[in-house]
């Protein structure tokens, strides 16, 4: 009899060693002429135990985890083969962990189960049942799913994606595009590569579904240069879905067309920016664009233009095979759906947790997270990326909600959750957060570019006690004009890290430094 | 401008430069792809590429170089053997990232955008490799690795390395 074993093939599990742990399996089995199948799955998100390593039994999957490359031998010994659970290492059915059964997974509910690149894993999952749906409506009609679903971006500016389609939708051209921004350029957020690396399929259903909606022959995932292992996957499986008939001139044998491609960004945080990804797609520098136009009307080498996130288009085709209503009775007010939030930094079981709108933030940190990697009290959270502030105490019961978070000037942003314990010199995140800005900046406004490199200036000058109050008063104010005078989030939102370290950690800025203070 | 009595090696970069450009060149905004494919056969965009690129794609060769500059992932100058990549973002500063970063630069005897004096390493800076919950996290060439510290990237640097890397 074939044992089945699952060893993850993502990034993450594969910077923890899966890849030996796969080897040495291999080798165990051999050595003991066990016969087994090795399954290189995705992950299923809970990354403080991968590799976790899954066997099929009569009784359903067995995971063990975290499995190092040196813990095999005995894990083999103590029975793993057979799914004996007496080792250490054993955790049972992990779907019954509270880490996974306490999540709303729509978007999410194939990741960990199957092989990436199986067309067959992905059909017998409900894949392309989306598309299947979509072709059997009008463009109107997929629109009007995709508005009655109350999808907002999930990039972060959480635009009505129903809205943006429907505008692309509407407006006449010869040639129009789906733009796929996979540029997940904010620190602590994975939830894209995910998608990418375990389920590309899903992502390719959702952009041919876009496709169908506003008329659109060919997409673009612009994808960043730092994740490679999501373009050999994506590149792989677009070459599968063609060759099934699922991407090309004519899809399912609907007679529509939808040809898809991944074009690699080149290391630059603003290409995430949609207009600025536009120009660099079209092969320009990656210098934001004025709006309007919008993209929806004049994008892509000037044509009308969806661009979406990666999680807005991975959320379609759920959409479309049940429905938009299913998707939007989850949730709270304005936010419907699901957010992918990810757990990053000192955290004791960082990953993935797809949850309706609404938990709150403790809730996330604590019950999911388990508190700090360090086990020492946690004093920050960095919601929403680089430009997202962050977030004393005193704010982590607010609920992750786009207006809830809006009202006291956070982001939600792409969901990503980053946290710090009581070791961390706030003074030097408020440095970063400008000093990213002007590594990164697009130079095409002044309050970025310029206000960037001035404002590591006046943060090292107040971290040396040079006139630190003037220089205070000067710090508010740049922050300030670079807010109200940027041309998009970059310069726009940079200070808001800054705002809120001078708010809520001022004696970490104030007090003096060792050395440089970096 | 012109070069009159190329060098053989010139003869062979630029025929090998040619083909690439052919092969991209048609593409709907070809620029980006065309400098990948560049920099994947070379590891850098060798300055007699600029002109070539600028032709084919009817640009300058200043706009060719603008681009080219624009981008952090794009080099003009060959690498070491392999390409260490530290991530400098927050998730990762959060787990110790600022301590890794001060070891590696001191164990290779390079800042960022050096390399080694033996070619083996060139050192660069990147703003997150999406590997947040597991930090700090490394990129050496494609692979990336996770939970780094100073004991690991001793141990990963001599595997990698044909000679013990010196420290300085």
């Amino acid at each position: 009899m074939t044992t089945t074993i699952y060893v993850p093939c993502d990034t993450t599990a594969r910077s923890l060693g899966a890849d030996a742990v796969a080897a040495r399996l291999t080798r165990a089995a051999e050595r003991l002429g066990v016969d087994i199948q090795l399954k290189r799955n995705g992950s299923r998100g809970l990354f403080w135990l991968e590799p976790l390593v899954e066997i099929e039994t009569a009784a359903g999957r067995v995971a063990y985890g975290p499995v190092a490359p040196t813990d095999v031998d005995a894990l083999v010994d103590a029975g793993l083969f057979e799914g004996r659970q007496e080792h250490g290492l054993a955790l049972g059915d992990i779907e019954a962990h509270p880490y996974l059964a306490r999540q709303q997974r729509l978007t999410f509910s194939r990741i960990g189960l199957t092989d990436p690149l199986s067309l067959e894993d992905y059909t017998t999952r409900q894949g392309f049942d989306g598309l299947k749906q979509a072709l059997a409506l009008t463009p109107q009609g997929i629109v009007d799913e995709v508005k009655a679903s109350g999808l907002r971006g999930r990039g972060g500016a959480a635009f009505p994606t129903g809205i943006k389609w429907q505008t692309v939708h509407d407006t006449p051209a010869a040639q129009k595009y789906i733009v796929c921004n996979a540029d997940e350029g904010d620190s602590g957020t994975f939830a894209d590569r995910l998608v990418m690396e375990c389920d590309p399929f899903m992502l390719i259903e959702g952009m041919t579904i876009a496709g169908l909606a506003v008329g659109a022959t060919q997409g673009y995932i612009y994808l960043r240069s730092e994740y490679p292992l999501a373009q050999t996957m994506l590149d792989e499986a677009i070459v599968r879905a063609e060759a099934a008939g699922y991407l090309g001139e004519n899809i399912l044998d609907s007679g529509h067309a939808f040809h898809l491609e991944v074009r690699l960004g080149a290391g630059a945080y603003i290409c995430g920016e949609e207009t600025s990804l536009l120009e660099s797609l079209e092969g320009k520098r990656g210098l934001v664009r004025a709006k309007p136009p919008l993209p929806a009307i004049e994008g892509l080498f000037g044509q009308p233009t969806v661009v979406n996130n990666v999680l807005s288009l991975a959320a379609v085709p759920f959409i479309l095979d049940q429905g938009g209503q299913a998707y939007a009775d989850y949730g709270m007010g304005k936010s419907r759906g699901t957010l992918a939030l990810q757990l990053a930094g000192n955290v004791a079981r960082g990953g993935l947790v797809e949850l309706a709108f609404g938990t709150t933030l403790r809730e996330l940190m604590e019950s999911f997270g388990g508190g700090t990697r360090s086990g020492r009290p946690l004093k920050a959270v960095q919601v929403g990326g680089p430009l997202g502030a962050y977030l004393p105490q005193s704010q982590w019961d607010t609920p992750l909600d786009y207006e809830a978070f809006a009202a006291f000037g956070g982001v939600v942003g792409h969901g990503g959750v980053v946290m710090f314990d009581d070791s961390v010199d706030m003074g030097a995140q408020a440095r970063f957060a400008m000093e990213f800005c002007a590594v990164e900046s697009c130079g095409k406004c002044t309050p970025c570019r310029i206000g960037a490199v001035r404002g590591v200036e006046v943060i090292d000058r107040i971290r040396a006690g040079d006139a630190a109050d003037d220089n205070l008063v000067l710090l508010a104010d740049l922050c300030e004009t670079m807010v109200d005078g940027s041309l998009c989030a970059m310069g726009g939102m940079t200070p808001f890290p800054v705002q809120s370290v001078m708010k809520h950690f001022p004696d970490d800025l104030t007090r003096p430094q060792a050395e440089g203070g970096r | 401008m012109s070069h009159p009595t190329p060098q053989p090696a010139d003869t062979a970069l630029a025929a090998q430069l040619q083909a690439v450009i052919d092969q991209h060149a048609a593409r709907p905004g070809a620029m980006l792809p065309l400098l990948h494919a560049i920099q994947a056969q070379h590891g850098y965009i060798p300055d007699a590429a600029v002109p070539m690129i600028a032709e084919a794609l009817r640009h300058t060769r200043a706009e060719v170089h603008g681009i080219i500059s624009f981008y952090h992932h794009f080099r003009t100058h060959p690498p070491g053997r392999h390409v260490i990549q530290v991530c400098r973002a927050e998730a990762c500063q959060a787990v110790g990232a600022r301590a890794l970063e001060a070891h590696v630069k001191s164990a290779l005897g390079v800042d960022y955008h050096e390399t080694t004096a033996n070619r083996e390493f060139t050192l660069e800076p990147v703003y997150c490799l999406g590997n947040c919950a597991c930090g700090p996290s490394l990129r050496v060439d494609d692979e990336i690795h996770g939970r780094m510290d100073a004991a690991g990237f001793d141990r990963l640097t001599a595997q990698l390395s044909a000679t013990v890397v010196e420290v300085k």
